[in-house]
């Protein structure tokens, strides 16, 4: 029996040892290819299901279709992708986090997400410390890389929305009064929403109601709405997401109370819910880096295949994430001696790389894309206005 | 004028919430356990309502009586499946088994109609004026809410009949003071249950059809936190009695809304469990739940 036993733990031996050689010889000659590819793990984190699942899996399939691509390009770095649901918590990101670091083993990993803020704190504190690269389509608060070297954004910090949006109202002179109503349990909200504010007190806007709710399942607004209109906002800036603001402009019309609304990026999808009454979103402006409507070449050839996969227009989560491999296969293919970093190498590459200030990016959601050091990305938003159910530019 | 409004948009919304607050009343009133999944049932109900509508172009009364019959086959499913097995065991099990039954019908509403909400085309009210103006220009009354509230009128009146009067009724009642007696007089207390569950699941349908046609976003947490509510809206008027779930219900909508619109809006919720806390305190089982003292 013994003897046996160790002829089969030889043979197993072997064979796996075969394997690995067949592995290691056939993994950049598979006929013809470009045989000095290097092979990038890249490990996405964001909800796939639960309340936040329509941004991950946005994400999650804009990325899909740009890493098709890449690997299609035949050129110097393949990426190897994999995505795990956080369900939109932060203890699930971290176990998801987890289980992509085991995937990855001994391979150069670079972390793509979380999609949701809250999760995403957590985690680039965990990649801070065991130095992995990390880039985020979509989690917009400063707090994301505020002291970590190694985490980047593809989205604007909800501040610059914030002071963005004051800018735009007050220099196109739009409005006279102004109300606001947000959503003071969720960190994107109440930061772009804090900026609104203290800006519109810098120039000497007329800011009549603020107003809250706290939390994106709410469905009644009328309160809110009241204020606004007993206030006499002309002007009601609403930076909260596409679901809740349908609820509001419904109320809104119900009520017959017709100001400006002006909305952030979380405002884009609206359009594209199903059953959406396209009339109650006439002449609703909202600042977004992404129109899947536009017209270049790229973004058509992107929204095709997005809906050929998944039969639904992409949002700015999906076009962000598509950006997201690029910038990180565009900075890859610039680092010298990527075949030998490991990923705790290829964190300091990368990051030197995105920090630099020189590294351009031209994607879905801007041109000639920067990152300022501390990771927060230098891009302006494009100002839509909504007219007979599709965008129109209103910059 | 405020005030009037503020009393109609609670009272409609307390209805919704009475119609859903039925159906845990009266399952706890009969199998004595909390059916969390109920919420999801709603969730359920408005989905095949939506599809019904929009996909199938049925008219929305035809919607709505597909999605009650949809929702009555998934309560009785769901009964059979995943709650008989467990009568012997304790109800502690019997509880996991319905957050697991609630969990199952979010993801499978997840993988089935995608993630991204939907909007929802009210019932009533869409041709033209979608509300019915009281005192022109200042207070108004939407279709849908004069329809949640006939709804739960006709709920209530029906359901307290049928309890009262009937047959069936009168075994459900029984079932309810005493199972092991009730069989012993020759009442199939399984096929009761079940019927018990059937009754809940197609309320529920009716109820998350008028919610979504009330707020019209639909996705596949929608029932989560209207089931939670209703959940409370029956410990508030006594689980186990009809009138308490219609009471309490109007109660939850009309402290929810008053407290958003006069003490503010992000402590609304915190105020309508204040509430119900107090009445807890001094009317243990709830306003008009019966006391019965633990015999030892």
């Amino acid at each position: 029996m013994k003897k046996k036993n160790l002829a089969a733990l030889l043979l197993a031996g072997a064979l796996c040892f075969g394997l690995l050689a067949g592995c290691s010889n056939g993994g950049g000659g598979n006929g013809g290819e470009n045989s000095g590819a290097v092979t990038i793990k890249v490990g996405g984190i964001g909800p796939t299901t639960g309340d936040n699942a329509q941004y991950g899996t946005a994400t999650e399939w804009g990325a899909e279709i740009a890493v098709e691509e890449i690997n299609a390009l035949n050129g110097p770095v393949k990426f190897d992708f994999k995505y795990e649901d956080d369900t939109g918590v932060a203890d699930t990101a971290v176990a998801a986090y987890n289980s992509l670091k085991d995937w990855a083993k001994d391979a150069p990993l670079v972390i793509y997400g979380c999609t949701t803020t809250g999760p995403c704190v957590t985690v680039s504190a965990e990649t801070y410390n065991d130095r992995y690269f990390q880039l985020t389509p979509s989690a917009s608060s400063p707090e994301v890389v505020a002291g970590k070297d190694n985490v980047f954004q593809m989205c604007f910090t909800d501040p610059y929305l914030g002071t963005a949006g004051a800018e735009y109202l007050k220099n196109n002179g739009l409005g006279t009064k102004y109300g606001i109503i947000y959503n003071n349990g969720d960190s994107y909200s109440t930061g772009i929403a804090e900026a609104f504010i203290a800006k519109t007190k810098e120039l000497g806007m007329d800011l009549v109601a603020t107003q809250t709710y706290p939390d994106d399942k709410n469905t009644d607004y009328t309160v809110q709405l009241n204020a606004c209109k007993d206030a006499g906002a002309d002007v009601v800036f609403l930076p909260i997401y596409y679901t809740p603001a349908s609820l509001i402009l419904a109320q809104a019309k119900q009520m017959s109370y017709a100001p400006l609304f002006i909305g952030g990026d979380g405002m884009d999808g609206m359009l594209d819910m199903d059953g959406f009454d396209k009339s109650l979103a006439e002449g609703l402006l909202l600042m977004t880096p992404f129109s899947a409507g536009a017209e270049d070449e790229r973004t058509k050839s992107f929204v095709e295949k997005y809906q050929e996969a998944h039969n639904i227009l992409p949002n700015q989560f999906a076009a962000d994430g598509y950006d997201c491999m690029y910038a990180i296969y565009e900075a890859c293919c610039e680092i010298e001696g990527l075949a030998d970093m490991d990923s705790a190498a290829l964190c300091d590459a990368l990051a030197a790389k995105f920090g630099s200030g020189t590294f351009k990016v031209d994607g879905l959601t801007g041109k000639g894309m920067t990152w300022k050091d501390t990771g927060e990305i230098d891009k302006s938003p494009l100002i839509f206005k909504v007219e007979n159910g599709a965008y129109v530019d209103a910059q | 004028m405020s005030f009037l409004n503020n009393v109609i948009t609670g009272v409609s919304l307390g209805s919704i919430y009475a119609i859903i607050a039925l159906g845990y009343t009266m399952v706890y009133g009969i199998a004595k356990m909390l059916n969390f999944a109920h919420g999801d049932v709603i969730m359920v109900g408005a989905y095949v309502c939506f599809f019904a509508m929009g996909s199938f172009h049925l008219p929305p009364v035809a919607g709505v009586v597909l999605a009650v019959l949809v929702c009555t086959v998934l309560g009785m499913a769901i009964e059979r499946l995943a709650y008989k097995p467990l009568r012997a065991a304790p109800s502690l099990a019997v509880l996991i088994t319905a957050i697991g039954v609630s969990y199952f019908l979010q993801n499978s509403a997840q993988l089935l109609w995608g993630a991204a909400t939907k909007v929802f085309t009210p019932i009533v009210g869409t041709s033209g004026n979608s509300s019915l103006e009281l005192i022109p220009g200042q207070l108004s009354i939407s279709y849908v809410a004069v329809l949640s509230i006939v709804c739960c009128i006709v709920v209530m009146v029906g359901l307290t009949l049928f309890t009262g009067q009937t047959k069936l009724g009168k075994a459900m009642r029984a079932c309810s003071e005493d199972k092991g007696a009730a069989q012993l007089m020759g009442i199939d207390v399984n096929a009761t249950i079940s019927m018990t569950f059937a009754i809940g699941s197609a309320l529920a349908a009716l109820a998350g059809v008028l919610m979504c046609s009330a707020y019209p976003t639909l996705s596949p947490t929608t029932g989560s936190l209207p089931g939670i509510k209703a959940f409370t809206a029956a410990v508030f008027g006594g689980i186990g009695s009809v009138p308490g779930a219609l009471l309490g219900g109007i109660l939850l909508g009309v402290i929810e809304i008053f407290a958003g619109a006069y003490v503010s809006t992000d402590l609304s919720d915190a105020v309508v469990f204040a509430v119900l806390i107090i009445v807890l305190l001094v009317r243990p089982a709830g306003l008009l739940g019966r006391y019965v003292p633990e015999k030892v």
